[in-house]
């Protein structure tokens, strides 16, 4: 047997070959071969099923078998994860041979290839989420084009219920990653005066298995569906036909992305600070971000182990789930809910950062109180592990418990309370200019009221009686999650898009999109809170005929919000595309790292790394020191004053 | 206009605005917000809602209040001074402090008042599984007798009324064990009377919902989630499932209704005779049931928490087939 020489050095095995990433057509890796790989795996995993589990069909004589789904599904995420390009790396190591050099492609295509650029990630996350959200949002106008009329259906109750789990589980996978992905992954190395990520191999892997997740997820549709809801409930799960392999599936593949994503940036954040980088100097939106990787790290685990738990009970029979063989659906009930309430503020958490992060900008005072913000993030992600039981105080667990989850999950507000100190103690005499970031930042500020306080009301055991399980909680989770983090998502698009992309998004377009986002989701919303308190269940296809008026005016209002984000894409091609305003360097004055690098930034970002010499917030300070040194003559100014004239 | 002016500006409109919405909440929103006042949970939960309500509104117009505030006096449209920056302009120690102890001491608070409601109130009307620790008097005592088949119930007596709640895909059905254990779908209660409910489901995880009772437990497989109410008022409730259950889960609802305690004599005897005939093929009654080993054709039967735990308890007078 002869021995295959081994490659020294990345650049011996590559100097004879071109990097596989620029490779040209059909020889490279891209979009197109992870999804051949993607197909041609799942048919091989679907074979494989039906090899070694013929005989174990899911229904009886349906010729449906639920090993055969589950395994096309997984070597189905194996041949897209090899087909992009991700698994070359760890291959080549396995196989003893020295790993291509990964180079990127100056061109548009890179943005369909396995890149490890974290600002390609970035836009791509951009281009991922809003394709999430986009099919989420389309879901939502079928829920609510149902519930215009409680005996008049426009689909039948299977579909509807397939369509409100789709929606609920896709908005939520998608929210876990709308501001980690696109701007925790664009941003973080820049604020924090790094040139790369920490493991960037991870972060690319991280997005292409989320789009992975997306697909499988949405793969239960032609399964079938699943009628559980985002929350998968046993025995429902149990009893529930392939589509649920999907949702089980899906939520492990995307808890992998999670997982990778919130390692890499905590690792990142940890230890690619510039120098003078200190933990008081760090900006709050990377406090944010650092709080929720730490919660994407720990608590998605939980998440994995559980989908997997539900994944055997389906495929090889085991109980983990299934009371009357000895399983328990509290089981699942426990694990879900432990990653769930973290996740919570995973969603929550980072919208807090981009406000954060914004407000100072465009009131032009520091941050105030800013070491009281970096400890209530910290706070509420520790206290986040705390309360997850407040899901369950109806479901007839141990109620000693409840005194404790009360009180714990009433704690929360606490540390959630200083994020408004935060931000009215910036606001406090400052000089506001309302560009369109501003408005939506402001914007979260009253939303985020409304979902906190009616949290203290389902924390409450005794009202929980009654508002749980209903349009009241459905209401307030809308009011948290949507109100605030995708008003703050679009406050850092709006802000952070001309870093990005280079181009200004036009400012006409933009307040319209504000207004009518802002008007018509407090319109669709609110209303559910009284629809709850009145008496409706959520998820359900028909309703009490009184409460036909209110459900009409927040389905004509859902429908109008769903317009406003078509303002919203259609601002983002007209900026980006149509008519394209080259933004300057610096648009907002703002004094953040991230916006002192060249535009469009260069592939490693700084010529030199800075060295930090004070925290971004020194606005309106006469003598404030240079926020950097950049190297060369290079220093950060800090901008004293503004006209308040605006940009745009 | 100086510091204290705008701070002062804003407190003299906050206490305005939040004295008049609260008393107007208090008196005129109040009475009438859910659950109402059909028994004694349902007037405690209401009464907890309205206190919630009168810290939470103050809270709302707050912050509310100094947002607009800061949007009219603040605006660079306006023009007005400079900001003025440095330490004084980053942290405010009495700010700080004041802002950490006022939202500590409303939030501990709130635990507190709600832990006191909750034990007070026996659980609040919500499930409290198979071990109840907030029972009211006398309910372990006719939990007990009911499952021995000794339970009775007649009006004026005070006793606790056992009912139990069978959910499953997707409908509701009760069985009263003092009345022989007959199975009905209609949900029928004396007045003036102590309710303990029994929720469990034949398949999947449901949610009891009678609404204007303030009760809500769910409804687990082979689990006895025990919730108490007593009821103050005739009249007529809703029951909805509150817990995805599958595709029907919209349509599983029913009315139930509280009636004089002679009434529901009347009631409870009648139809435990009409249904005597029905009930001999019903299982024994017990808190939880399982599908038996003939499957779907089969009856159910006691989970063995009745002990000895034997075949005939199980079947009782039928055999399993072969």
């Amino acid at each position: 047997m002869t021995e295959r020489p081994l490659a020294t050095t990345g650049e011996a095995s590559t100097a004879s070959r071109t990097p596989w990433t620029q490779r040209p057509g059909w020889m490279s890796q891209h979009l197109g071969t992870a999804i051949i790989g993607g197909v041609l795996g799942y048919l091989f995993g679907h074979w494989l099923g039906n090899a070694i589990s013929g005989n174990y069909a899911y229904i009886v004589n349906s010729g449906q078998n639920s090993t055969a789904d589950a395994l096309a599904l997984i070597f189905g995420v194996v041949g897209w994860l090899l087909g992009i390009g991700a698994l070359n790396y760890p291959l080549a190591k396995l196989a003893g041979r020295q790993p291509e050099k990964e180079t990127e492609l100056n061109h548009w295509s890179k943005y369909f290839r396995y890149s490890t650029n974290h600002k390609t990630v970035g836009l791509q996350y951009v281009v991922g989420v809003l394709l999430f959200m986009f099919t989420g949002g389309l879901l939502a106008m079928a829920i609510r084009t149902e519930l215009l009329n409680p005996t008049t259906h426009y689909f039948s109750a299977d579909t509807y219920i397939k369509i409100v789990s789709e929606h609920g589980t896709i908005m939520m996978m998608m929210a876990t990653s709308i501001v980690v992905g696109p701007l925790g992954n664009y941003l973080v190395p820049l604020m924090i005066g790094s040139r790369r990520m920490a493991f960037p191999r991870i972060e690319a892997f991280s997005f292409w298995i989320f789009v992975a997740g997306y697909m499988v997820i949405f793969s239960a549709l032609p399964y079938g569906g699943f009628p559980t809801g985002w929350t998968g409930y046993a025995p429902l799960q149990t009893q529930a036909g392939p589509g649920m392999v999907s949702y089980l599936f899906g939520f492990a593949v995307i808890g992998m992305g999670m997982m990778a994503a919130g390692f890499n940036i905590a690792v990142t954040i940890i230890n690619y600070r510039a120098p003078g980088m200190t933990w008081s100097r760090l900006p709050i939106f990377v406090w944010s971000i650092l709080a929720t990787a730490a919660l994407l790290t720990l608590a998605t685990p939980t998440l994995f182990a559980a989908g997997l738990f539900g994944l055997l009970d389906k495929t090889a029979q085991t109980a983990f789930y299934v009371t009357e063989h000895g399983g328990s659906s509290y089981l699942w009930e426990n694990l879900f809910w432990f990653f769930g309430h973290p996740e919570v503020y995973i969603m929550a958490l980072p919208g807090f950062g981009i406000v954060g992060e914004i407000l100072p900008v465009f009131t032009r005072k520091p941050l105030f109180a800013y070491k009281v913000g970096a400890a209530g993030m910290i706070g509420v992600s520790l206290l986040s592990f705390f309360v997850w039981q407040h899901h369950l105080f109806q479901s007839g667990i141990n109620p000693d418990m409840r005194p404790l989850f009360m009180l714990t999950t009433e704690l929360i507000s606490i540390p959630t309370g200083f994020i408004y100190l935060v931000g009215m103690g910036t606001l406090y005499k400052a000089k506001i200019r309302f560009e369109i970031p501003m408005l939506f930042a402001m914007a979260l500020y009253f939303n985020f009221l409304i979902g906190g306080v009616t949290g203290v009301f389902l924390s409450d055991v005794p009202v929980n009686v009654t508002v749980h399980g209903g349009f009241f909680v459905l209401s307030h989770f809308h009011y948290t999650i949507m109100g605030g983090l995708l008003f703050a998502f679009m406050a850092g698009l709006y802000y952070w898009l001309p870093k990005m992309t280079g181009r200004m998004m036009n400012k006409k377009i933009g307040l319209w999109h504000f207004w009518t986002m802002f008007i018509f989701f407090n319109l669709t919303f609110f209303p559910m809170f009284i629809i709850g308190l009145l008496g409706q269940p959520r998820r359900v296809f028909t309703y009490a005929k009184n409460l036909q008026g209110l459900n009409d005016f927040s389905s004509v209002s859902a429908f109008l919000l769903g317009f406003s984000f078509l303002i919203f894409f259609f601002n983002l091609v007209w900026s980006l595309y149509i008519n394209p305003q080259k933004a300057p360097a610096n648009p907002w004055e703002s004094l953040g790292l991230e916006w002192q690098t060249a535009n469009p930034v260069p592939p490693y970002n700084f010529e030199r790394i800075p060295v930090i010499l004070t925290d971004p917030y020194h606005y309106s300070e006469a003598s404030a020191p240079a926020v950097a040194d950049l190297g060369g003559d290079e220093r950060v100014p800090a901008v004293s004053s503004h006209d308040g004239s605006g940009v745009a | 206009m100086n510091e204290t002016h705008h701070l002062r500006r804003m407190t003299i409109i906050w206490i305005v605005l939040s004295v008049a919405a609260d008393l107007l909440f208090w008196f005129l929103v109040g009475p009438h917000v859910p659950p109402g006042r059909m028994t004694d949970m349902a007037t405690s939960n209401q009464f907890d809602f309205n206190v919630l309500f009168v810290i939470a509104i103050p809270v709302l117009i707050g912050v509310w209040i100094y947002l607009a505030y800061a949007i009219a006096v603040w605006s660079a449209k306006r023009g007005g001074p400079e900001p003025v920056g440095g330490e004084a302009a980053r942290t405010n120690r009495t700010a700080q402090v004041a802002w950490i102890t006022i939202t500590s001491v409303v939030v501990i608070f709130l635990a507190g008042f709600g832990t006191v409601e909750l034990v007070v109130n026996h659980g609040s009307g919500g499930g409290e599984g198979p071990n109840p620790v907030w029972s009211p008097s006398g309910a372990i005592k006719a939990e007990t007798a009911a499952l021995a088949g000794t339970g009775t119930w007649s009006p004026n007596s005070n006793q606790v009324l056992p009912v139990q709640v069978i959910a499953q895909q997707w409908k509701f059905t009760y069985r009263y064990p003092t009345f022989g254990g007959f199975e009905t779908s209609q949900l029928v209660l004396p007045v003036n009377t102590t309710i303990a409910f029994n929720v469990t489901s034949l398949d999947v995880i449901h949610s009891f919902w009678a609404y204007q009772l303030s009760v809500k437990a769910d409804a687990n497989p082979q689990i006895n989630d025990v919730a108490y109410t007593t009821t103050d008022q005739i009249g007529r409730f809703t029951v909805r499932c509150s817990e995805l259950c599958g595709i029907w889960h919209g349509s599983m609802y029913n009315y139930g209704s509280v009636v004089t305690q002679q009434k529901f004599m009347q009631w409870a005897q009648s139809t435990e005779a009409a249904n005597a005939a029905n009930t001999k093929f019903l299982p024994p009654f017990a808190w939880t049931y399982v599908p038996d080993a003939n499957g779907a054709a089969g009856g159910y039967y006691p989970d063995g928490s009745a002990t000895p735990y034997s075949t005939a308890e199980i079947y009782g007078s039928k055999q399993p087939a072969s």
